[in-house]
This record gives C-alpha cells, structure tokens and sequence, in this order.
C-alpha cells in the first residue's frame, strides 16, 4: 500500500511534465493541422536554458530557491518562446499550403537541426546541477520503507494544476482563445471577422513553448541533470499522451499525460522497468483500436 | 447620385488558377442602398463578395471602399473597415455556442458596445437568444442562416454583404429573413449587398440590382426596372416566385 501511494507520487510528477508538453503538440495540431515533430526538442531547449540560467546563477540561487526558480522560469519563458516562435516562422509558415506532408518533413529536420545545434553548443555529456529544493514531508513509513512526498513534488503538482486551470480558462473563455479555436475550424471565416490569422497562430506555438519551458524547468529541477537527447522521448511519450487523450483536445492532453505517467509508474513498480515504454504503447494502440479518436477526442459528427 | 459610392468595385478580374471567374466586372453600391446581385450558379456571385474581402485576391482592377483603395488590404482589416460578410455556406463555427458565434462576431469590435449589439441581434432574431448556449452546429439550417447574419451585425457593419441568405430555406422562413434584412437596412441604416438565385424576392427588395453572367456584369437597373425585364423574367423567374 505505501509503496502503491509513492509511485502515485511518482507517476503524477511525471504526467505534469507529460501533460505540459502534450499541450503544445495538441494545440499546434488543433490549429494547423500538423504534428510538431520539433516540439520535444522545444522542451530539452526549455530544460537546457533552466539549467544554464541556474548555473548562471550559481551559489546565490541555492541560498534563495523560490526566488532562483522565478528568475529561472522568466529566462525559460522568454528564450525558449522565441526558438518556438522561431521555428514556425521560419520552417512551417513558408510551406502553408503546400503538400500536407511537407511541413512535417520539416518538422523532422527542424528537430535534427535542434540536436545537433545543442549537441554542438553544450556537448554530450549530462549537465548536473545541484539540487535546488531539497525536503519534504514523510508521509508514513513501514519498517525501512518511507513514503514520501517532496516540496519539489508538491509545487510541481500544485503549479501543473494551476497552469492547466489557467490555460483552460484562456482557451475557453478569453477573446484570444476565441479567436484561436476559430482558426481551427475555419481559418478564412475567423478572419473575415478580424483575427489576424497568422498572429494567432505564431502565439500559438509560443503558448506551446512556454509549456514546453515549464516542463523543461521542472525537469531540472527534479532530475538536476539534462542532456541534448532528453527531448526525444519525453516529446514521443508526450506526443503519445496527446494522442491518448484525443488530438486536438487540451484536457485530453492534460489527462493523457497523467495517464502516461501513473502507467510508466506503476510498471515499474511491479513488472520489468525495461519494458515501460512497451506497456505505455500498448495501451496506447489499445485505446485507439477501441476509441480511434483517444479518450476526450471527438468524432466529426457534424460536418456543415 | 452625385455622392461617391460608398463601394466601387471597377473592372475586377478573378483567376482561380487559370480559370478566370470574374472577367471584368463594375459595380457601384451607394450608402443606405440594398443592391441586388443575381446570377445563376456558377456565376461568380460569391467570387465577387470573397473578392470584395481580398480572399480571392483581384488580379486585375480595383476595389474602392469609402474612397480608399483596399484591393490590396488585408483580409482580417476588412471588418475594422466597417464591411462584414455572411458568406456562401453560412460558414458558422459549429463547435461553437451561439453565443460564441456572436462574440466571434463582434471580435475587432470594442468590448464596450457588446451588451448593446447582442441585444439588437437577438431583438431581430429571438430565436438566437433562446439557443444562445446550444452548439451551432446542431442548429437547423434557417437558425444557421440568422447566425450567419446576426454575427456579422456584430461588428457594427456600414457595409453588409450577404451570401444567398435564404438558400434552403422554407418559403415561411425566406419571408422573414427578408423582412429582417431591410428593417436592418432601414431602421440601422446599413448598406447591403445582396447576392441571390432567388431573383424575385431579391429584386423586390433591393434599390438596385446587376445581373452576372459568366463572370461579367450583364444587365443593370432599379429593382422593378430589372423585375420588367422580359430576359430576366425569362432566365431568372421562369418558375414564378421561385
Ligand atoms: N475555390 C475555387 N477554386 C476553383 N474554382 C472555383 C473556386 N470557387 C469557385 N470556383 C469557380 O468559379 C466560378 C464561379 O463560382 P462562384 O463564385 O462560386 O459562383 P456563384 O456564387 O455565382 O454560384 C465557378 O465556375 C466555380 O466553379
Ligand atoms: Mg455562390
């Protein structure tokens, strides 16, 4: 039982990362129509800019966590928006329009290029940091085993939490998120009513980094260690996550992520840690052979 | 008129690729007028209005709104220019509320005038009021169709377009979308240009109207000059008041 709460522990903190990179790879799709194949290195970019402005940082930051981490977020934020921005503007706009699969060949390229780029710029090798938080509350403890929950965990939940509540908001009940969710059901009509279409779709991707970010952070924070490959699988199991859940749904991307996380957790927990990700897409070709459109995704019923 | 129209659309050309739809068409609308276009399908009517917008773009010739040139104005400045459009098709977002719809409508708008126009929408459709909660898209075609319109009233439009606004309607619910559109051009004192294949309730309605024929303006005159006209009664009300 106490080890079942602690890997619910677990698997939470990493379905918040999950879920904020899902939201992204959702919503891009949501809008354009078009897997953001870049988007996972969007959020090692996201991680890589938290661990260097932490460094940056150096002693001072562990004097003062709270602080440290608000610069660090600000820094994430504003960087790593601006390579999001970046990528649309310059390898995905220029091919609106052209064959549907074009853009996602670039997103291929893109999330090479990206790689390599840090690969080239940082190295290898793992970058470390200090811890940044450390403590946290023992919950209960049976013999040599306790469990656990970190401050780091807490604030990584209450913060996934708050964000998606936020986002929901933004997206459903503000004029921007209007506009957004009319570019994606019919681009021409939401601009002969004013939305400036391509605006829209440029804060979309940097809305979509700016998770990214978050998520980047977070990982540092709690793995204290990044490298120029992190993106690669975190961005598949997010991708997946989104697919889970429904592509083109934002709660479907937040529920997803969790799942993906409890399941990787509890797996590893009871059956061999070498096949996680085996069990994470099993269930995912499971649900889709059951609900082809993922768990809060729609049917088109009604096409006009 | 001595007054410069308030829309002048001089020799407009339209290429779908290589296929020219529009070949040269002229048309004047003046303020407070409702001006028929009518043609049948395949005509360009709906070319023309998209035209008009700058989605299509003209390829030759030029578009004069309010005296400024805006062939070459963005799409999305339009509505900020005071033109809003009722496409062909409706074009509603369907997984949207009504009332969504409506605040879509009112999106270049200012926030402060919102109360008021939504209760001037709903004044001239009640029926929008009591759906205004209920997804578009499982609205009835006639309730789709006074969406379409009352959301571009949302934007406080000077110029209003109107795309086959009674396409598919029961004859009963054709009456009434008539009936609203020149209470608003009356009452709100909204200029109209209205494309239709319903040519009779179209002609009888408008101030003024042309006939499009093949991409080109073939015949222009008043309502009842054109109504008159043996070759439109021919072509466009052979079945009586269609
Ligand atoms: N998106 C398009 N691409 C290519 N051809 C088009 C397109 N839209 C319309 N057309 C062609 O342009 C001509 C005029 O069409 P349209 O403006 O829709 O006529 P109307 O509204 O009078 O029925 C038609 O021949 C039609 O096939
Ligand atoms: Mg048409």
């Amino acid at each position: 039982m106490e080890y079942l709460i602690q890997q619910l522990i677990n698997g939470l903190t990493l379905g918040a990362i999950y879920g904020l990179i899902a939201i992204g790879y959702t919503m891009v799709y949501g809008i354009i129509g078009m897997i953001n194949f870049a988007h996972g290195e969007v959020y090692m970019i996201g991680a890589f800019i938290s661990i260097i402005a932490f460094t940056i940082l150096g002693p001072f930051g562990f004097a003062s966590p709270v602080l440290a981490i608000v610069i660090v977020l600000a820094v994430a934020l504003i960087f790593t928006s601006v390579y999001g921005w970046a990528i649309e503007r310059i390898a995905y706009r220029p091919l609106r329009g052209s064959f549907r699969l074009a853009p996602l060949i670039s997103a291929i390229g893109v999330s090479i290029f990206l790689q390599n780029y840090v690969h080239m710029l940082q190295g290898a090798k793992m970058k470390p940091i200090q811890p940044v938080v450390r403590g946290g509350f023992v919950l209960a403890q049976e013999g040599n085993f306790v469990v656990q929950i970190t401050y780091l965990q807490i604030g990584i939940i209450v913060a996934t939490v708050a964000l998606m509540a936020g986002f929901t908001y933004l997206i459903q009940r503000t004029s921007l998120g209007r506009a957004q969710r009319a570019c994606e059901q019919d681009r021409k009509m939401a601009a002969l009513l004013g939305v400036d279409v391509d605006r829209t779709i440029s804060l979309t991707f940097v809305m979509g980094a700016a998770l990214a970010a978050i998520a980047g952070l977070i990982f540092t924070l709690y793995y204290g260690a990044v490298d120029f490959f992190i993106g690669f699988l975190a961005g598949l199991k997010a991708f997946t996550a989104a697919v889970l859940g429904g592509i083109g749904s934002l709660p479907g991307a937040m529920l997803g992520g969790v799942l993906i996380g409890l399941i990787e957790a509890f797996w590893s927990a009871y059956f061999p840690i070498a096949y996680k990700d085996v069990a994470v897409f099993g269930i995912l070709v499971v649900v889709l052979i059951f609900r082809p459109t993922g768990l809060l995704g729609r049917p088109d019923i009604e096409k006009v | 008129m001595s007054k410069a129209p308030l829309l002048s659309v001089k020799n407009v050309k339209t290429h779908y690729g290589p296929v020219e739809a529009l070949r040269g068409v002229s048309l004047d609308v003046h303020e407070g007028e409702i001006v028929a276009l009518i043609g049948a399908n395949g005509a360009g009517k709906s070319t023309l209005l998209m035209t008009i917008c700058g989605d299509p773009r003209a390829s030759e010739g030029q578009i004069v709104y309010d005296g400024n040139d805006i062939t070459q104005t963005p799409l999305h400045q339009m509505v900020r220019l005071g033109i809003a459009q009722s496409p062909e098709g409706r074009r509603i977002f369907p997984r949207m509320s009504v009332l969504e719809n409506l605040q879509l409508g009112a999106f270049a708008g200012d926030p402060a005038n919102f109360e008021a126009d939504i209760a001037r929408v709903f004044r001239l459709f009640p029926r929008l009021a009591e759906r205004s909660s209920q997804r578009a898209g499982t609205m009835s075609g006639g309730e789709q169709q006074m969406l379409a319109i009352g959301r571009a009233l949302m934007s406080r439009p000077r110029l209003l377009l109107l795309d086959e606004p009674s396409l598919g309607l029961a004859p009963l619910l054709v009456a009434q979308i008539f009936d609203t559109i020149r209470e608003i051009n009356r009452s709100e004192a909204v200029t109209v240009l209205l494309v239709e294949q319903n040519a009779y309730h179209a002609l009888r309605l408008a101030h003024r109207g042309y006939v499009l024929v093949n991409g080109a303006i073939r015949l222009s005159g008043t309502g009842p000059e054109l109504l008159a006209n043996p070759d439109i009664q021919q072509a466009y009300l052979a079945g009586g008041k269609g």
